[in-house]
């Protein structure tokens, strides 16, 4: 209730400096629990060529002040649940060989600046955390595969991430990471569906605008898996996609699939130096 | 299966007069983004363009912000106003850009509401499944006129 106010306060101190702005992000500062402050705007990537103008928003900086407040304190933040039961898991043994996450590594904190590092390519191939997770649950524990969109899984995705909160997120776009960057730009730009909807035509073209009811933010992913409040557990970038892309009157991809990771890329690296805010809170 | 196909004869003759003068979606005739003739032959109805223009397939107000629709929340701001519009469009062009925008303004964001065929990846509605067989348009014929006479009484 405390944060809601202040930030009140500072919203009314913005409208009387500030000519008033409908559309666009919101002037709000995002510092967590009273102490980490978050990067969430700051100049677009090189790659994005003016594509999005010069700056780069978090998707926090288009929410209510009342969805915003539920993020600056962890204990308003309804995704910690979920990221402390991904606490016990992984010190729970699963599978046959009778070991958990703690068997072989110290505590999630040794995961310190994976998140924004990912995705990235391992052996040709190009890996998001889901596959990671999933990868050591078979081969290392002999335990069943992790479904993509679970709160099992993506609590998990979200205790990781947390280890890289306020970090910016820096994906390689280059070298062998290049053509799936290319395959997921392909994608950011194709128009699906019987409505014709391209990512960017709503999240590059017209962010800052309302569709019906809708905030359109610059569809960054740097607060996934994110805890979103119409349906109240964490959700996954993939699920995002999936749905953004069902809306449009579109044959979708599936949760996992190839074109999404490249997606997933793509999209990551428009969001080159924002902090990572894992878990976030959307309305 | 005799009986239904007879039916089914009495059915087509009967449809058949009603449909006579129905453009179908493949066969809309644009001349510099304009459409000339009614896509029905029946004159549209302003109220019931009134009611899609906050409606099912048409949530027009989704994108477009119109003073006179201001009893309905929430319109969006990613299309101009459409105040007015009736005096800045002929029939003809408010009937080529509901039917398909894209003729006019090849880059809009704007659906094509009365187009069936050259989607990437069309779907079965909102069901994220691939489409099934012939797509129906947006709207249908009867319903762009609807919108289209609606369009017309909005005047500076």
């Amino acid at each position: 209730m405390k944060n809601i106010k202040a930030l009140s306060v500072t919203a009314s101190i913005m409208g009387l400096l500030a000519a008033p702005a409908v559309a666009g992000p919101d002037s709000d500062s995002l510092v967590i629990n009273g102490e980490l402050e978050m990067v969430t705007e700051t100049a677009a990537p090189e790659h994005l060529d003016g594509a999005v103008g010069d700056t780069i928003y978090s998707g926090w900086r288009f929410r209510t002040d009342e969805t915003q407040a539920l993020q600056l304190d962890d204990f308003d933040n309804p995704a910690m649940l979920t990221v402390d039961k991904a606490i016990d898991y992984f010190n729970t043994v699963d599978g046959s060989e009778g070991k958990s996450c703690a068997s072989c590594h110290e505590g999630p904190e040794e995961f310190a600046g994976l998140t924004a590092s990912l995705p990235r390519v391992e052996d040709g191939k190009l890996v998001v955390l889901e596959d990671i997770i999933n990868g050591h649950r078979a081969e290392v524990m002999g335990a069943e595969p992790w479904k993509w969109s679970g709160q099992d899984m993506q609590g998990m995705v979200a205790l990781i991430g947390l280890q890289s909160r306020g970090m910016p997120v820096d994906v390689k776009i280059d070298g062998d990471a290049a053509p799936f960057w290319e395959q997921g730009k392909e994608m950011y730009y194709t128009r699906y569906g019987q409505l014709e909807l391209s990512c960017a035509n709503c999240h590059e073209q017209n962010y800052g605008n309302m569709i019906r009811a809708d905030h359109l933010s610059q569809g960054q992913t740097n607060g996934f898996p994110v805890y979103r409040l119409k349906q109240a557990q964490l959700i996954s970038k993939h699920n995002r996609f999936r749905g953004c892309i069902r809306d449009t009157r579109a044959e979708t991809f599936a949760e996992g699939s190839d074109e999404f990771r490249a997606l997933e890329l793509y999209v990551a690296s428009r969001g080159n130096g924002l902090s990572i805010e894992t878990p976030a809170v959307r309305q | 299966m005799k009986k239904m196909l007879v039916t089914a004869g009495l059915i087509t003759a009967f449809a058949l007069p009603l449909h006579a003068e129905m453009v179908a979606p493949t066969q809309v005739a644009f001349t510099d983004g304009a459409v000339e003739g009614s896509l029905t032959g029946t004159a549209g109805d302003p109220a019931a363009g009134r009611v899609i223009m906050n409606k099912g397939a048409g949530n027009c107000i989704a994108c477009h912000m119109v003073s006179d629709l201001e009893e309905f929340p929430f319109h969006g701001d990613v299309g101009p106003s459409l105040d007015g519009v009736g005096d800045r469009w002929t029939e003809a062009e408010l009937r080529g850009i509901v039917s398909n925008a894209k003729e006019m303004f090849p880059d809009t964001v704007m659906p094509s509401f009365y187009r069936t065929t050259d989607f990437v990846r069309p779907g079965n509605g909102f069901t994220g499944k691939a489409a099934e067989g012939e797509l129906d348009p947006l709207l249908t014929a009867q319903q762009v006129e609807d919108v289209v006479s609606y369009l017309l009484t909005l005047k500076e």
